[in-house]
């Protein structure tokens, strides 16, 4: 949390100076100018001022004083009718966590919520409306759940309420299937619970046994104890074990073997062999090691499970999408469900938005990014009567599009019909640990079978016992504990540099891996800064501050570029934006021009740029040039060492010689590639054996995200939408990904070595158990020595390797 | 010796008891979100959260 509560500030605090310029008193960006001021407060924009004045009127001005300048600043129009979608009866139902008819309660993922003071603000919500009930918020996950009365308040007008504050709920397609919810993590905690309970009690229990409770003399107590650690062990096993029960029946079944079948043997047998010695009275059983065991290998569970509650892997293209678009009727133009649409519907596409579904242009011009989809960074003209895909978004002004194909059935969603999209969740048999899993039961049950052999023929009575003896000491519970501990500090230590991994597998996965494919656009180049390079007559200084302030005016992606080659405040009259060809503005009398090549009536080939006319004179063109991230040329450099590379890129190949002057030239990389061309190359990777690591941003890498070992999706701004991924890289620790990755081989080989420590103690374990009579005594000291000594090898050592390579600890 | 056993059944009761309340807290959704009341804990009114609504009950997935 970037901004705590500062307590040490006075509460009156006002905008401070900084270089000269005001700062605003909502968001604590620079102010322009004072236009928006209230006494001595100022304010950066009309919408600062707004929520100001919404917040002092409720009451709520406090807000200020638990954190100064916090505040959001609200983008775009609140206006209720944008909102209007939301009444509709079909998406309220899927929105609304509940509702009883008079009082509803909704839950919103509101992205901008980022410190105490906001907290604050959405959870006296009801203080702005008589409508609204208790809202709670979840901070993880910058969720606010709201109560509140139907009779009083719409929904849509809740969701205007929040974004007139500047906490615009993130509603998209994705949200209306319904909340993810993780039904796993609650049975552990109670699992875990309960196991601990149990353990912790019939450990009392034991320890007077193990200090010299007599037979003899207090048989009843000794068996009175033996009756109420059976019931306390009976939950153990049909409760908190259950998940092992489950697996190992499943791998037997399946005919492959997991790390879970030789546990589950283990626990099963410590439990009979108990049961039995407490009702026959031979002695007081292991069943503090059973419940004690359980309880650790369910702590190596939740240990391992490490989540980032703000994250998600599992987006689709439904993220992406719109929830609702605008739909042109005779009547009028109406917000309505993408789901809704349907085809022969003409929709309007405004500026920044994306177009939903497959259709036809019906207005003269479009000029649409493909970035999203293709990864070509240059916007394409589209005239009237093209036929446009789903995904792409408007720059400029509003279009109307003729829908052809539904949502469902568009070129982009069909991606996800892909067969790499519907592979089941299967345990993975080639994880480290099942693999010693496999030859571990192997010997065990060669063991068990050489015992029983051995005892036929010496002494069949105690046969069954001396079986039971084996799987109980061979149970490889330290093995078992040994990856989720080391892998899962892997995971922390790698998620508190920026590199988020979805589960423990992805740690193992990667540090096998063999070959790194690269998207260009997005991942090798920023999408943040695109840099626009000036050909022409030379400029002066104020001509280029004149260009670059025109450009501020205008959202076209070459505009924005441009507006960084000055940042000087110019002002700018008579300002006009004609859709399809340019923009133009005077600056001091002078007409300058920016724009297309025939309205300028430039000479130029077909690069796209924006040309500059001055008075009518065309004095030169801007043409767009990706900036590669800064720690390319290393990057790659130190990968090269261990890795075969290649790049996939959406665009055209003129950025060839430039890449491979970066890169060097053992990269290949191939242009003009679509995301099926991207998923086909990587499984063509796979079937010649490699195990293919996958470094891509948008939804044009999703398909060779998913089909890919490990999928890692890059993003400026982690809050964001990822496409559907196992790791999430922060754009700005990308430079580090060779030392992550080397970092993952590390973790591997500490994991290796955890093995080596906990086979010997099943070893020396067996090897008591076959020399003598295994005490539960001995068995009550040896469990718990493995189990911890095991545990606090794995995140010890990798912690350790980690401040050795430099990733902190 | 008979007191060993009321004494074991006062224990086991409280006890059971403290698993009764944690069963409840997880039920209730305490073990999801750990931040959250972290921050509220800094507001001046403890975060005590207001409403314009009758309380009413809801049922708890």
């Amino acid at each position: 949390m970037d901004c705590a509560v500062p307590i040490d500030k006075p509460t009156d605090w006002v905008g401070s100076e900084a270089d000269g310029s005001r700062l605003c008193f909502h968001c604590g960006l620079v102010c322009p100018d004072s236009a928006f001021a209230l006494g001595e407060k100022h304010f950066c924009c009309a919408g600062c001022k707004t929520v100001y004045e919404i917040l002092n009127e409720g009451g709520l001005e406090r807000f200020y004083a638990l954190s100064p300048a916090a505040g959001v600043r609200p983008q775009g129009d609140s206006a209720r009718d944008r909102f209007a979608f939301l009444d509709d009866a079909e998406v309220r139902r899927k929105l609304l966590d509940f509702s009883d008819g008079r009082v509803a309660r909704v839950t919103f993922h509101t992205p901008a919520m980022h410190c105490a003071a906001c907290v604050w603000l959405l959870e006296n919500l009801f203080k702005l409306h008589p409508g609204i009930g208790r809202s709670e918020v979840n901070f993880p996950r910058r969720q606010v759940s709201i109560q509140f009365s139907e009779a009083k308040i719409t929904l849509s007008e809740v969701a205007a309420l929040l974004a007139s504050l500047g906490y615009e709920p993130s509603l998209n397609l994705g949200s209306v299937e319904g909340p993810v919810k993780d039904p796993v993590a609650r049975g552990l905690v109670l699992r875990l619970g309960v196991a601990g309970f149990a353990a912790g009690n019939i450990m009392l229990l034991s320890v007077s046994s193990y200090f010299g409770l007599n037979h003899a003399t207090e048989g009843f107590i000794q068996r009175a104890f033996g009756y109420i650690a059976i019931a306390l062990a009976l939950p153990v096993f049909f409760y908190s074990a259950s998940g092992y029960w489950a697996s190992a029946w499943q791998s037997f079944r399946a005919r492959v073997l997991t790390i879970d079948f030789p546990i589950a043997l283990g626990i099963a047998a410590l439990f009979f062999q108990s049961l039995w010695d407490i009702f026959m009275q031979h002695g007081e059983g292991y069943l503090d090691s059973f419940a004690g065991l359980v309880f650790l290998l369910l702590c190596g569970k939740w240990f391992q499970r490490k989540t980032y509650d703000r994250l998600s892997f599992e987006r689709d293209y439904k993220s992406y999408f719109p929830l609702a678009v605008l739909r042109k009727t005779e009547a009028g133009e109406t917000s309505i469900p993408v789901s809704k649409v349907e085809v022969g519907d003409r929709i309007i596409i405004r500026n920044g938005e994306i177009i939903p579904a497959d259709g036809v242009l019906i207005s003269p011009a479009a000029s649409v990014d493909y970035s999203f989809v293709t990864g070509e960074s240059a916007p394409i003209a589209r005239a009237s009567g093209d036929y446009l895909y789903a995904g792409g978004r408007q720059r400029g002004g509003a279009i109307e599009v003729e829908v052809t194909k539904a949502v469902s059935q568009s070129y982009l969603t069909s991606l996800w019909n892909n067969e790499a999209f519907n592979k089941s969740e299967r345990p993975d048999i080639t994880t480290l640990t099942n693999v010693a899993g496999r030859y571990f039961t192997f010997a065990i049950l060669a063991i068990a079978l050489g015992t029983a052999l051995f005892w036929w023929f010496a002494n069949p009575s105690i046969l069954v016992r001396a079986v039971c003896s084996v799987l109980l000491v061979a149970c490889p519970c330290a093995l078992a504990l040994a990856a989720p501990y080391t892998l899962g500090t892997a995971l922390r230590v790698l998620g508190r540099q920026g590199f988020y991994l979805r589960n423990t597998n992805a740690v193992e996965t990667m540090a096998k891996a063999d070959y790194v494919v690269f998207d260009k656009t997005g991942t090798l180049t920023t999408s943040r800064a695109q840099e626009a390079v000036y050909q022409g007559m030379p400029l002066t200084e104020e001509e280029r501050a004149a260009v670059a302030a025109l450009a501020r005016h205008s959202t076209h992606p070459i505009s924005r570029a441009v507006s960084g080659v000055s940042d000087r405040a110019v002002e700018i009259l008579d300002f006009k934006e004609l859709a399809g060809r340019g923009i133009q503005g005077r600056v001091q009398g002078r007409l300058f021009q920016l724009g297309s090549r025939s309205w300028l009536q430039a000479r130029g080939d077909d690069t796209t740029a924006a040309y500059l006319a001055i008075d009518g004179d065309v004095r030169g063109r801007f043409v767009l040039k990706a900036a590669y991230r800064p720690a390319l040329r290393r990057v790659m450099a130190a990968l090269t060492e261990r890795f075969r590379l290649s790049i996939l890129s959406g665009d055209n190949p003129g950025e060839e010689a430039a890449l491979e002057q970066l890169c060097g030239a053992g990269v290949s990389a191939r242009f003009q590639q679509t995301p099926f061309d991207k998923l086909e190359f990587v499984r063509d990777l796979q079937e010649q054996g490699r195990r293919v690591v996958m470094v891509g941003d948008g939804l044009n890498d999703a398909g060779a995200l998913k089909q890919s070992d490990v999928g890692i999706a890059l993003t400026e701004d982690v809050a964001a939408f990822t496409p559907s991924c196992d790791a999430i890289l922060d754009a700005q620790v990308f430079g580090q990904l060779p030392d992550y990755l080397a970092f993952a081989r590390a973790s591997l080989r500490v994991l290796r070595a955890a093995f080596v420590i906990s086979l010997t103690y099943n070893v020396l374990a067996v090897s008591i158990a076959a020399s003598g009579y295994l005490s539960p005594l001995i068995s009550a000291i040896l469990m718990p020595l493995s189990s911890f000594s095991v545990m606090g090898f794995s995140v010890g050592v990798a912690k350790i390797v980690a401040r050795r390579m430099g990733l902190g600890a | 010796m008979g007191v060993l056993f009321i004494l074991m059944g006062a224990s086991f009761l409280l006890a059971a008891g403290f698993l009764a309340g944690f069963i409840w807290a997880v039920r209730r959704g305490q073990f999801e979100d750990t931040e959250t009341p972290t921050m509220r804990l800094l507001m001046e009114d403890g975060g005590v959260k207001g409403t314009n609504l009758k309380e009413k009950k809801e049922p708890h997935e």
